[in-house]
């Protein structure tokens, strides 16, 4: 697959399963059990993509700049802080500790 | 008189934070190989921040296209779900239907859900499902185009910001412990798998934990979600 592939497929994926939620029988998604998994699943997603966000380089694990950031944004979202001033103070936290030569 | 401009208000707001955000995806986007058009198809086509992050996340970390695509599908069945809720709260026409389903997102259906009235939920989704789209798609171009000007983007801290964008996502939904556990596990199973799979395959894989812990219901409450089921 070329990235263009890769970009059109999820594409279309992503919107598809947007329509889907127009169109099919609600029961699908009912029930205690199925909504709590598809609920976890989202969780797992978000938690493992900031993760490897976070310590991921390739197939490297390195600590480096964006874990102070990460751990400014957490405290930063547990004080209830809006979602766009975290974003931002996260990047600048980054982006200082590299200016001076703190982090990589 | 002020419930609908009071609507108007949080819709506009939370566009307008959103769309700030959509410079660093242009940016990042540019930066993890991807070219003007393909950057734009996806905040214009897949048109769903979650998604469209965790896709550059896998092709910048070197990761192949089926774990790209996997990751960035399986982050968009919230949508479906999303869908589900809305076409029962708010009965749209048929005519409408596939552009509402297209702006089905995150932030058009926090804002319709917390209207308790029907046409403020209405407005609600509208107002924010198009400003955040039209803000969204117009600072991704810029992003996009200053992004080649940027040169390095971890200068600028733009990788931290698209971790810390994750954990923002995530964390209104951590309401109880067996969410938290979910989440630290996940994130310990992803980041230790990191260096012994091929990118991308660590973050599908942490889905395990949501399917073990979901189907047994470990650590969960009986009653916290659905209150109705136990007179059931």
């Amino acid at each position: 697959m070329t990235l263009w592939h890769t970009v059109l497929l999820a594409s279309i994926i992503v919107l598809a399963l947007k329509l889907a939620g127009y169109s099919v029988p609600a029961a699908w998604f009912a029930g205690e059990r199925r909504s709590r998994v598809l609920e976890l699943t989202t969780i797992s997603l978000l938690a493992a993509l900031a993760a490897v966000q976070t310590l991921g380089q390739g197939e490297l694990i390195v600590v480096d700049a964006r874990v102070p950031a990460m751990a400014v944004a957490m405290l930063m979202f547990w004080a209830k802080v809006p979602f766009i001033v975290v974003i931002i103070a996260a990047a600048l936290t980054a982006a200082a500790l590299r200016a001076l030569g703190l982090a990589g | 008189m002020n419930t609908s401009s009071a609507v108007w208000r949080k819709s506009l707001s939370v566009a307008g934070a959103t769309a700030l955000y959509g410079v660093s995806f242009g940016a990042l986007a540019i930066a993890s190989g991807l070219d003007l058009m393909q950057t734009m198809v996806l905040s214009l086509l897949m048109f769903s921040g979650g998604s469209q992050f965790a896709l550059l996340g896998v092709i910048a970390a070197g990761g192949g296209a089926a774990a790209a695509v996997a990751t960035s599908a399986v982050l968009g069945v919230r949508n479906t779900l999303y869908g589900i809720s809305l076409n029962t709260e708010l009965r749209p026409r048929r005519a409408v239907m596939p552009v509402m389903a297209h702006l089905t997102i995150d932030e058009s259906t926090a804002v319709a859900l917390s209207s308790a009235d029907a046409r403020m939920r209405r407005l609600g989704f509208w107002v924010t499902g198009v400003g955040v789209f039209v803000g969204w798609n117009a600072t991704t171009l810029i992003g996009a185009l200053v992004g080649d000007l940027l040169g390095d983007v971890r200068t600028y801290g733009l990788d931290a910001a698209a971790a810390a964008a994750f954990i923002g996502l995530l964390w209104p939904r951590l309401k109880n412990r067996q969410a938290v556990a979910v989440g630290v596990a996940s994130a310990v199973l992803a980041t230790a798998l990191v260096p012994v799979l091929p990118a991308g395959v660590p973050i599908l894989l942490s889905v395990v934990v949501a399917l073990v812990v979901g189907t047994t219901n470990w650590l969960g409450t009986k009653s916290k979600k659905t209150p109705v089921k136990e007179a059931a």
